[in-house]
Order: structure tokens, then C-alpha cells, then sequence
């Protein structure tokens, strides 16, 4: 009895059950969705198809994006609202370094990894900027990241003075599509190293418990020797690491980039995420495995919805029905109720039993 | 003691409210001055026309961005208006053209949307305690693909009591300008804007006269603190979000018959517009303070300096965002330090909101 | 034995059976409470005892458990503090509790009244008359979070005062007021009983207790002792009740633990000179031997935790040196002090000291880990083996390491703090108020614990506003007044007495 209170006191219990609804759902729906083949594409390189492919490609930009944003709201009690603004000057960062000033180089003017750490810096500074607005002059994180979210797409329109640069290097497609020889989406792998990282970071340092401490108790947290400013400015680097791989992932997919288009509203699917992980939105204790859950219970959703020919642009309602619905249930003033009205019934039925 | 010297001194420190509302003021006036001065683009600046379209154009961000000031007053924010918006343009154009409703029932439509939005939202976030965030970024959510629900393309409305209606336009005496063929011709301003008046002004009359809009101070100001000082807390939230809905509504409306046409790309992004003018307008996003004419002045300065930037010759698109969010930059800087400054008096307090309830 | 509850015909309000528990405390037992027409009554318990409680559960803030409220008569159902505050119920609470972003004339006014529209003329004229009775030097046109917390102490009363209430709560109003403020709130509370209010008054200071008191209701652990008239309870009696055990049950802790004996060679370990930090303290000069312990006296806000705040750098410094072993040593955050062997546990416990959602197991490590450094964490093994141990060793109760530690009672929380530091292996334990807020049994021994640690060689400084502690703990006491060091006593002169004569500023020897 009491493990079992005890798996579902865990947070991960929510998105978990989620995502297992929604299979079941498509298991019995249609169970071709789960069918998986291994075809060729159109450049001849072997590659496995199917929704649940589609899922862990797409999803993986989300997930990426949910470790840091994760982070973020657990240090600062808020979240960054400009991670989609930050990808574009990011992945604008990159077309610019890859195509040179005219945007119409024909070869790559840098190797690809050179030209993505220069991204990273960039997006880094940026998250540092947020970082120190939100640390230093205590600034909600909210509204301080409304500045990146305003000028950020403006900014990588400059970067490349409004040119669209297209890389026609085969390899830059790699990322956001398939290596030759591997059947499983780039994408995806790049997603799973980006968990692998967060996992041995989390174990073979303290970011994890210093995170916390700043989230749950800042004044306690500086008594202990800890640097309250520096942990959150951290957390905000971070999250412009995860940007820069993102928009990486983003850019590679179509070898170019639109300026406004590109990464839209994704914060709002990452923030999502962390709620539906289980975590928080006003800081403190935190499950990284629980927001990556909820990216891709939300991807799984989107997924779903599209197989059953729901148009990309109506998807956000029945996207806003599902979290509601998750958000009610695990509200703590909807579980006391619930668990005032349980004991209500039981205390009844023994009361009639004692009769 | 020292007490009664300070009882001597009749100045009174001047409130957050209030520092903040005259650097918004002295800021928009500043800008608006110094663009007339410099004879900025053939002098439009001068032009009382200039002004008025300012107005017409930033009817509905006004509007939104009263109901958003009064929700952020109180400690809590609303992203749903823009969304809320979309789905009032497609709705109302559909009820025009489409369906056969008249101009009443598409702005009975419109209040109605607000509504529902306001008291599904409001009950969630006030009475089930759901972080205002999540439930309006899902309000945003359900409204943007409702909308393409409802109807997936764009079109212009064509009935045409709806399109004398739009272009009615108010001429105002005595204000104009002499034009190339010596007529002179009077300023006007559109329906929309003596609606943003109106809301301006009652908004302002009751944040500041009644007791429910004190009420929405206190309970923003210190939540735990409004409770016991009697204050019935959920409610005042709940009330707050139904008012912003309804502004939403509004000001949807008001954006409608503005831009003429529904779609659901219609006012996207108007939210954080809404936000951030509340912001240069001397709203706390930490609740408790905030006021009306701030956020009036507020949209208006954000759309007065992009129209300065435009005009300076940095025509790129690009700058004028750059340029929106160095000033709100600048302003959150401002605030932080305000806030630094009064900390300085109550130390304690603010640690101990961690609710008594449970 | 529980006191006599009389039928009398002024009663003005009864509680009767009260039951009221928080998930794992049971904070009030079957407790019942009288109060007349007129009268002053003190409410009186150590801390933890239930005074809050009760009175939070009269205002409405927590809704009863069990039991009855009868106001002039009448069963009362008090959901909220609005329903409170209509039936003449006004609270003036320990914490201040206005709204800072008001103005003081609202703050005065705000939900009461049946007025839909507010009158600012009117109410700042009202406000204004009504400070200046009560003598506040405060205007009503002025933001409430300017004015000073006695002040913001004295509006929440002046607010309570207009109210035209039946029953007036003071929850500990004094803490935070000066004498001639004090003296102003009893000269007010005498005029509102003989009109015939009902005054219920918490507070920790027994002059004020039997200069204005009519009767006593003293609570322990959640139950009721029992109700008294003033003058058949003796002050010693009265202690007695609140502790639960006679006074000389007290024993004398230092007759365990040899006294320290001070060698006059000996080189102290640590010294501050000249010390200065932004939170208002006059510069001073300290030092500490191995295997000492001393302390800071003095009253609330003399400037004692500033002090040690300065040498621990909690505050920022801005001026003097510190020394260790007569090196000098720089330290300008609390990471310095604690890489330099120095320990604090923090005065506010809930704001400073605890990480509330984090388990007993992380709270312990905290301190030690920090030391260790960001790339070295403790392995899970390690750590629940560390956190077992001390649990243990410093007999912790606690469900299991993993339990976080917010559900901890109060006594339980501060060992975990000590465990955080004592895993340290500090050389110099710095203890700020240890004591508050926990249990009798507890505060002893957290107090021997202290000195367990100094006879194992560790220098402590020992604080807390209750001068037994001190003396059964410290070998030597450093006076403050007005933040200011104004004397330092050792050896004979650690007397009870003597420690009074030199906070109040020797005049009355």
C-alpha cells in the first residue's frame, strides 16, 4: 500500500499516464500507428519511417529545450519566454557564418562545428543577458526575457541583413535529417546525447542540489556559501546552450532560415513541458526525465492529432483542452478535494458498516 | 523625539505609483516634443492628424492593455488577450458574412467570447489556484486554433451596415490642418477610440473611487495580508480576470472593426504589446501597483517611438523592435530600482507569503 | 487540573473543545476559552503552545477541527477573517499585516465598511484625526511602506482601535514598539475596557502581562492548563504552569560540563577588529579562545545578530579585519567564513536556515558539500551514510532522510541545521537564537550539545534572548545596547542580575 502512494505521490506519475493514454488510445484507434518500416530515402540512404519515428524526430528540439527550461524554472521561479526569438539569432548566427555577407556562398565558408560553437557563444551571452537582468536587477524572468523576445527576431533579421542564405552543402542536412548509413533521425540522436550530458552532469556535479537551493531558498542558500546570483545566471547559460543545439536541429531541417516564422511559440510548448513533467512553474524541486516526458507527451499529442487529420493550425485548441485537463488534475487544491471527498465516503461506509 | 521632528515635516514620500506614472508621462511628451522639434519626417509630427491616428490605430492595444494592467495589479498576467482577439475577428466576420447576424449580434459575439474566457480562466486561476500563466498560455492556445476552427482563411467583411460603421470617423472642431489645396481640414479619430476613452476613463474612476478597485491593490500588494485585512482575495482575482476577458472583448471588437477583415493571424503577439505597454506605463508585474493613465500613456509612447524610429531613417523593419525593447530595457531598470529603494523600509514580510493556509 | 469555567452573565465570548491539527501536529487539544465584557485577558504559553492557533481559528484564518464559538450568545460560524471582522472581531497580528503598496488611510479603512466608492478627502481627514489621537507620527496620504515597522505596527492597532469591535486580538503587538509606544497601546487598551471590549492579549513579557492583565489563560502543547485571575498567580507560578515543571526541576547544565577555564596565555583563534557591516552596528571589537563559549546579550535588535552576521559575512562588510590564529583573514561572503572553519546557524530559522522542500538528507549535506566543491558531490551511498549518522548521532526525529524537511516540527528542523553545520567540522560554531521557537526539551539539548562541542575543543558563540540559556551555557558575555558593545562579563559577574544592570546602562545597581 504504501508504495504504491509512494509511485503516485511521484511526479513523473502525470506526464507517465499521460503518455501511456495516448497510446492506448492509437493502440486501439488504429495500431498501424505504431507500425515501423525501414525504406529509402530519396537521397538512397536507408531510414526508418513511421509516426512513432516522426514523434522522436520532431519531438527532440522540445526536449532539448525542456533541460534547460527545466533549469531555469527551477533557479529563478520563472520561465524564459524568449528561447524562440534566441533560436532564430542563433540559427541566423550560423547561416551567416556558414554563407558569408552575401548569403550566396556556394561552399561552406567554415566547418559546420566551427560555426555552431560560435552560435553557442552567441546564444550563451544571450542567455547571460537574461541571466543578469533576472539575478542581478531582479527582474521577473517573464518580463526580462519579454526584451529577447521583442527584439530577438529583429535581431537575427540584421544579423543577415534580411537575406534568406541557403546552405547547399549536403552534410549541413545531416542534423535535422538523416546520416548516411544510420536509419535513426539525427535529430534524435542529438537529442539523446543532449539527455546524456544533462544526466551525468546532474549526477557528477551539484548543479542539481545548488539549483534547487537557490529555487526553493535564496537567502538560506547564500548562508551556505552558495552564490545565489551566479546559479541563476548559470541556469540561464545553460538554456542558451540547449537554444544554440536546438536551433542547430531547427535551421539544418530546411538549410535556411524565416526570420519570423522559425521556432514560433516553441517556449510556450517548452514551458509546457515543464509543467507537465510534474514540475513546479514557481521554482525549487525539480525532474529534468519529467519535462522531457512532457516534450514529447506533447509531441505525441501533436503526432496523434495530425494522423487524424487535424489541420496543424487548429491544433493548438485541442492541444489547450489536453493541458487543462492535466493541469486541473494535478492542481493540489483539486487533489485535497478529492481527498476530503474519499475520506468523506469512506468514513460513510464504515459508519453503515458499523450498522 | 526623533518622532516628532518627523511629524513636523509635512512632505510626504510620493508613492511607487506615482514615480512611476510621471516618468511615463515626462517620457511620452519628452519623445512626442522632441520629434515635433526636430521636424522629423516633413514635420508630421506637428500634425494633429498624426496624433489621432496614433489613437485609431492603438484603440484596442489600449483597451487590452487596461484589462491586462488591472490583472497584472493584482499579481497575476493574462496571454490569452491576443488569441481571445483572433477569435473574435474570425467569429464576428463569419457572424457578418457568413452566418447572417447583424452588427448587434457580432458585438453581443465578442463580449460573449470575453465572457466565457474571463469566467472559465478566472475560475481556474482564482478559485483551483493554477499558476495564471498556464491556464492563459492554454486560453491562448484554445483561441488561436478554435479560431481556424471556426473558419481557416482570411477574408474581408463585406456587410455594409458593418462597413459604414467602420468607416464612420469623428471629426473634432477646430483641430486640423491646412491642406495642399488650402482646405482646411479637421482631424478625426475613429469609433474605437471614444470606446478606449471611455474604458480608460472608467477604469481609471474605478481603480481609483470604488472600493472594489482598492481592493484590487491590496490583494496584489500583499495577498495574504488583504485576507486578513477581510478581503475576499479569490474573489477579487476572479472578478479581475472576468474584467480583463471582458476588455479583451472589447477591444477585440474595437480591433475588428479597425482592421475590417477576420484572421487568425490577427493580433498575434498583441498580448506581449499589451504587456509591455502596461509595463512603461508603471504597472509591477509583482502586483499592487499600477495605474490607468500610466498604461494609456504607455501604448502610446510604445508606438510613438516606433514611429520616431521609422522616421529617423532606420527604415529596416528590423530596428523598430530593437528599439521597443531597449525602451522596455530601460524601463524594467527603472523599476527594479524603485523597488530596491523601497525594500530598503520592510525588510522582512515578503518571505513570509509562503501561505498560512495549510 | 483545568480552571473553573464560571457562568457569568457578562461573558462576551466562548470557545469551547477546540481541536485543530496540521498534518502530524496536533496543535490545539480540546481547549476552551472564556472572555468577559471588559476585561484584558492574556493569553499566555510558551512558543508552539497554540496561542496562534487559537487565535488564528478565532479570526478565521483556519477553520476548527471541532468545537464551539459562541459570541454574546450567539454559536458563531466564522469561515474567513471577513466574517471575523463583521462580527466585531478586529486583530492586530505578530506579523504586520497591511498592505505595503497602500496608502496608511487605506490600510486603516480597506475591507470594512459598506461604502462602494472611496472618499479620499474624508478618509485622509478621518485617518489624520485618528492618528493624531493616537499619537502616530504618520499622515494618511503617506505609502504605508515608507513608514517604519513600529509605526506600520501602530496603524495595523490604530485600525483595529476604529473598528468599533466587540473583541480586540493583540497578537504580541509589543515586540516591535518602543516603552513609550507600549505605554500609549496600555493607555488605549484601558479606555477600550471600560467601554467594554473584550481585549485577548499575547505577548512574551510579564511586566506587560501583569501591569494591564485582568486574567490568564496559559496553554501548553495545544492544551489548556487553565484560566487564572491575575492576582492568584504569582509570576513564578506562572512560569511554572507555562513550562510544565517546577523551577528548580531546572538543572544547572554547566555542572556537567567543566567550566571553561580561561588561560591567560592562551592566544584567542579568532579576533575581529574594528568589525563594521551595512546593517547599522557601531564597530566592534571580539575574539574567541579554543574551546570557549561566549555570547552576545542584549535586547531584540541590540545588534547582537549583526554582529556575528559581520564575522560570517552574511552581511556586507565595511570596514575592520578578522584574524584567525592572528593571521588575517579576508571575508567578504559566507563561503570565506565557512572555508576558514566558521559555522552559522541563523537567527530566522524559515527564511535562513532551512531548504524546506528538500529532504533532511540534502539539508544535512548542504554545508559540507558546498565546501567540497561543485564537481565533487557525495555518491548517494555517502551521503544517506552521512545524513544516517547524524541523524542519529544528534537524535533527529524524522520519518526517514528522505522525509523533506518542512515537515519536521520546529525542534527537529534547528538539529538538522546543527547536523549541517557539525558535519562541517567547524572550529567555530556561531549559534544565533537556537533555542526559538522549539520545545523545553529540545532547547536543553541543543544547549548541551553546545557545550558538548566546546569540551571537544570547538570554540561556540552562544545567542539568545533568554538569559538563563546564557548562563547556564557561556563562560563570558559580550553586552550590547543600542548596537553597540557596551561591556563584557566573565567569571563572578555572570549573574542574572548583573547582565540587566549593564543592557539597561548600569544606572539602577
Amino acid at each position: 500500500m504504501k508504495t504504491v502512494k509512494k509511485i503516485f505521490s511521484n511526479q513523473i506519475v502525470i506526464p507517465l499516464a499521460a503518455l501511456i493514454i495516448l497510446a492506448l488510445f492509437n493502440l486501439i484507434a488504429d495500431p498501424s500507428f505504431y507500425k515501423i518500416t525501414l525504406g529509402l530515402n530519396s537521397d538512397g540512404n536507408p531510414v526508418l519511417t513511421g509516426y512513432l519515428i516522426t514523434i522522436l524526430d520532431s519531438g527532440a528540439e522540445l526536449a532539448i529545450l525542456a533541460i534547460g527550461m527545466t533549469l531555469v524554472t527551477a533557479a529563478s521561479g520563472g520561465q524564459d519566454i524568449s528561447v524562440g526569438a534566441a533560436i532564430a539569432i542563433s540559427g541566423s548566427v550560423m547561416l551567416r557564418l556558414l554563407c558569408g555577407p552575401t548569403a550566396n556562398s556556394q561552399t561552406l565558408l567554415m566547418p559546420i562545428a566551427c560555426a555552431f560553437l560560435i552560435a553557442m557563444v552567441v546564444s550563451m551571452l544571450f542567455g547571460a543577458f537574461n541571466g543578469v537582468l533576472v539575478a542581478i536587477f531582479k527582474i521577473q524572468p517573464m518580463i526580462a526575457t519579454l526584451i529577447l523576445y521583442t527584439a530577438g527576431r529583429s535581431i537575427a533579421a540584421w544579423i543577415n541583413q534580411n537575406q534568406l542564405p541557403v546552405v547547399v552543402d549536403p552534410t549541413f542536412k545531416y542534423f535535422g535529417g538523416y546520416i548516411p548509413g544510420c536509419p535513426v533521425p539525427t535529430a534524435f540522436i542529438i537529442a539523446v546525447i543532449c539527455m546524456i550530458i544533462i544526466g551525468l552532469v546532474l549526477k557528477f556535479t551539484n548543479l542539481g542540489l545548488y539549483t534547487q537551493c537557490v529555487g526553493i531558498n535564496e537567502r538560506s542558500s547564500r548562508l551556505n556559501g552558495l552564490n545565489p546570483t551566479f546559479i541563476k545566471i548559470l541556469a540561464f547559460v545553460i538554456m542558451g546552450m540547449c537554444v544554440a543545439v536546438a536551433a542547430l536541429i531547427k535551421v539544418s531541417r530546411i538549410s535556411t532560415i524565416n526570420y519570423s516564422v522559425i521556432a514560433k511559440d516553441i517556449e510556450m510548448d517548452a514551458i509546457l513541458a515543464v509543467a507537465l513533467g510534474g514540475n513546479a512553474l514557481s521554482g525549487g524541486k525539480f525532474n529534468v526525465w519529467g519535462s522531457i516526458i512532457g516534450a514529447y507527451v506533447i509531441q505525441f499529442l501533436t503526432t496523434t492529432l495530425y494522423k487524424f487529420n487535424v489541420s496543424s493550425v487548429a491544433l493548438p485548441a485541442y492541444k489547450a483542452v489536453v493541458v487543462i485537463i492535466l493541469v486541473v488534475a494535478s492542481a493540489p487544491t483539486v487533489r485535497d478535494k478529492f481527498a476530503e471527498l474519499s475520506k468523506k465516503m469512506k468514513s460513510k461506509k464504515s459508519v453503515k458498516e458499523a450498522a | 523625539m526623533t518622532e516628532k521632528s518627523k511629524r513636523a515635516k509635512t512632505k510626504v514620500p510620493m508613492t511607487d505609483s506615482n514615480i512611476l506614472l510621471i516618468i511615463t508621462i515626462a517620457v511620452f511628451f519628452g519623445m512626442y516634443i522632441i520629434a515635433c522639434a526636430l521636424g522629423l519626417n516633413n514635420n508630421v509630427f506637428t500634425k494633429p492628424q498624426t496624433f489621432m491616428n496614433l489613437l485609431n490605430e492603438n484603440a484596442a492595444l489600449i483597451i487590452m492593455s487596461c484589462g491586462l494592467s488591472l490583472v497584472m495589479i493584482t499579481g497575476g498576467i493574462d496571454i490569452s488577450v491576443g488569441g481571445i482577439t483572433a477569435l473574435i475577428t474570425m467569429t464576428c466576420a463569419m457572424n457578418l458574412d457568413v452566418w447572417g447576424g447583424n452588427v448587434y449580434t457580432a458585438m453581443l459575439i465578442a463580449l460573449g467570447i470575453g465572457l466565457a474566457f474571463g469566467i472559465v480562466q478566472g475560475y481556474l486561476i482564482a478559485y483551483l489556484e493554477i499558476q495564471p500563466f498556464i491556464i492563459t498560455l492554454a486560453g491562448m492556445f484554445f483561441a488561436k486554433g478554435m479560431t481556424t476552427i471556426v473558419n481557416s482563411s482570411p477574408f474581408n467583411v463585406q456587410n455594409e451596415a458593418f462597413n459604414t460603421l467602420r468607416s464612420t470617423r469623428l471629426y473634432i472642431p477646430f483641430i486640423g490642418t491646412v491642406n495642399k489645396a488650402g482646405k482646411f481640414v479637421n482631424a478625426y479619430v475613429e469609433i474605437g477610440v471614444i470606446v478606449a476613452l471611455v474604458v480608460v476613463i472608467l477604469m481609471f474612476i474605478m481603480l481609483r473611487w470604488t472600493r472594489l478597485g482598492r481592493n484590487f491593490y491590496a490583494v496584489g500588494g500583499n495577498p495574504q495580508s488583504a485576507l486578513m485585512l477581510g478581503i475576499n482575495v479569490k474573489r477579487t482575482k476572479f472578478t479581475a480576470h472576468i474584467i480583463c476577458s471582458l476588455l479583451a472583448g472589447i477591444g477585440g471588437f474595437v480591433y475588428f472593426m479597425h482592421v475590417g477583415s477576420g484572421s487568425p493571424s490577427h493580433a498575434s503577439g498583441m498580448e506581449m504589446n499589451a504587456i509591455a505597454s502596461s509595463i512603461i506605463g508603471g504597472t509591477m508585474l509583482t502586483g499592487g501597483v499600477g495605474n490607468i493613465i500610466g498604461t494609456f500613456f504607455g501604448a502610446l509612447s510604445l508606438n510613438t517611438i516606433k514611429q520616431i524610429v521609422t522616421s529617423v531613417g532606420l527604415s529596416e523593419a528590423w530596428w523598430t523592435n530593437i528599439t521597443v525593447a531597449a525602451m522596455l530595457c530601460i524601463f524594467l531598470v527603472i523599476q527594479s530600482i524603485v523597488i530596491a529603494r523601497t525594500k530598503g523600509g520592510k525588510k522582512e514580510g515578503s518571505e513570509k507569503e509562503k501561505k498560512a493556509k495549510k | 487540573m483545568k480552571g473553573v469555567v464560571l457562568v457569568e452573565q457578562d461573558v462576551l465570548l466562548t470557545m469551547r473543545g477546540i481541536c485543530k491539527s496540521f498534518p502530524g501536529v496536533k496543535a490545539l487539544q480540546n481547549v476552551d476559552f472564556t472572555l468577559r465584557r471588559g476585561e484584558i485577558h492574556a493569553l499566555m504559553g510558551e512558543n508552539g503552545a497554540g496561542k496562534s492557533t487559537l487565535i488564528k481559528v478565532l479570526t478565521g484564518v483556519y477553520s476548527k477541527d471541532e468545537g464551539d464559538i459562541v459570541l454574546d450568545g450567539q454559536t458563531a460560524v466564522i469561515r474567513n477573517p471577513q466574517d471575523a471582522q463583521n462580527m466585531g472581531i478586529a486583530t492586530v497580528y505578530q506579523e504586520i499585516t497591511l498592505c505595503p503598496n497602500l496608502s496608511v488611510a487605506e490600510n486603516i479603512y480597506i475591507g470594512r465598511g459598506k461604502d462602494k466608492s472611496v472618499k479620499w478627502k474624508k478618509m485622509y481627514t478621518e485617518a489624520d484625526k485618528i492618528l493624531e489621537n493616537l499619537d502616530i507620527p504618520a499622515k494618511g496620504n503617506m505609502q504605508l511602506g515608507n513608514c517604519s515597522l513600529a509605526v506600520q505596527q501602530m496603524i495595523a492597532i490604530a485600525r483595529a482601535v476604529d473598528m468599533d469591535c466587540k473583541v480586540l486580538i493583540l497578537d504580541e503587538p509589543t515586540s516591535s514598539l518602543d516603552e513609550q509606544e507600549v505605554a500609549k497601546l496600555f493607555k488605549l487598551m484601558r479606555d477600550l475596557k471600560a467601554r467594554g471590549v473584550g481585549i485577548v492579549f499575547v505577548t512574551h513579557f510579564f511586566d506587560q502581562v501583569y501591569e494591564v492583565s485582568d486574567r490568564i489563560t496559559v496553554l501548553r502543547d495545544g492544551q489548556l492548563v487553565g484560566e487564572y485571575l491575575i492576582e492568584n498567580l504569582p509570576r513564578v507560578q506562572l512560569v511554572s504552569k507555562m513550562l510544565g515543571k517546577e523551577l528548580d526541576e531546572q538543572e544547572d547544565l554547566r555542572a556537567e560540563h567543566p567550566a571553561f577555564e580561561q588561560e591567560a596565555g592562551a592566544a584567542p583563534i579568532f579576533e575581529a577588529e574594528q568589525l563594521q557591516s551595512n546593517a547599522g552596528i557601531y564597530p566592534f571589537d571580539f575574539y574567541i579562545k579554543k574551546g570557549e563559549v561566549n555570547g552576545f546579550a542584549g535586547l531584540l535588535g541590540s545588534g547582537r545578530s549583526e554582529c556575528v552576521r559581520a564575522i560570517f559575512g552574511a552581511d556586507k562588510v565595511i570596514g575592520g579585519t578578522v584574524k584567525k590564529n592572528g593571521k588575517k583573514i579576508k571575508i567578504r561572503r559566507p563561503i570565506d567564513a565557512m572555508k576558514n572553519g566558521i559555522a552559522y546557524l541563523s537567527e530566522d530559522r524559515k527564511s535562513d536556515g532551512i531548504i524546506g522542500d528538500l529532504s533532511v538528507r540534502d539539508n544535512i549535506i548542504l554545508a559540507s558539500q558546498v565546501l567540497k566543491g561543485f564537481m565533487r558531490p557525495y555518491s548517494k551511498a555517502e551521503a544517506n551514510k552521512l545524513a544516517d549518522e547524524y541523524i542519529k548521532l544528534i537524535q533527529v526525529k524524522t520519518a526517514s532522510r528522505d522525509t523533506p524537511i518542512k515537515s519536521l516540527s520546529g525542534g527537529n528542523q534547528q538539529k538538522v541545521i546543527v547536523a549541517r553545520w557539525m558535519l562541517m567540522h567547524p572550529e567555530y560554531l556561531i549559534l544565533d537564537e537556537p533555542t526559538r521557537g522549539i520545545d523545553v526539551g529540545t532547547k536543553q539539548e541543543i544547549q548541551k550539545l553546545a557545550l558538548q562541542f566546546a569540551s571537544e575543543g570547538m570554540s561556540v558563540t552562544f545567542i539568545s534572548s533568554e538569559t538563563d540559556e546564557m548562563l547556564h551555557t557561556c563562560s563570558r558575555l559580550i553586552v550590547m545596547r543600542d548596537r553597540k558593545v557596551v561591556g563584557e562579563l566573565s567569571g563572578e559577574d555572570l549573574t542574572s542580575n548583573k547582565i540587566m544592570s549593564t543592557i539597561a546602562g548600569g544606572e539602577d545597581k
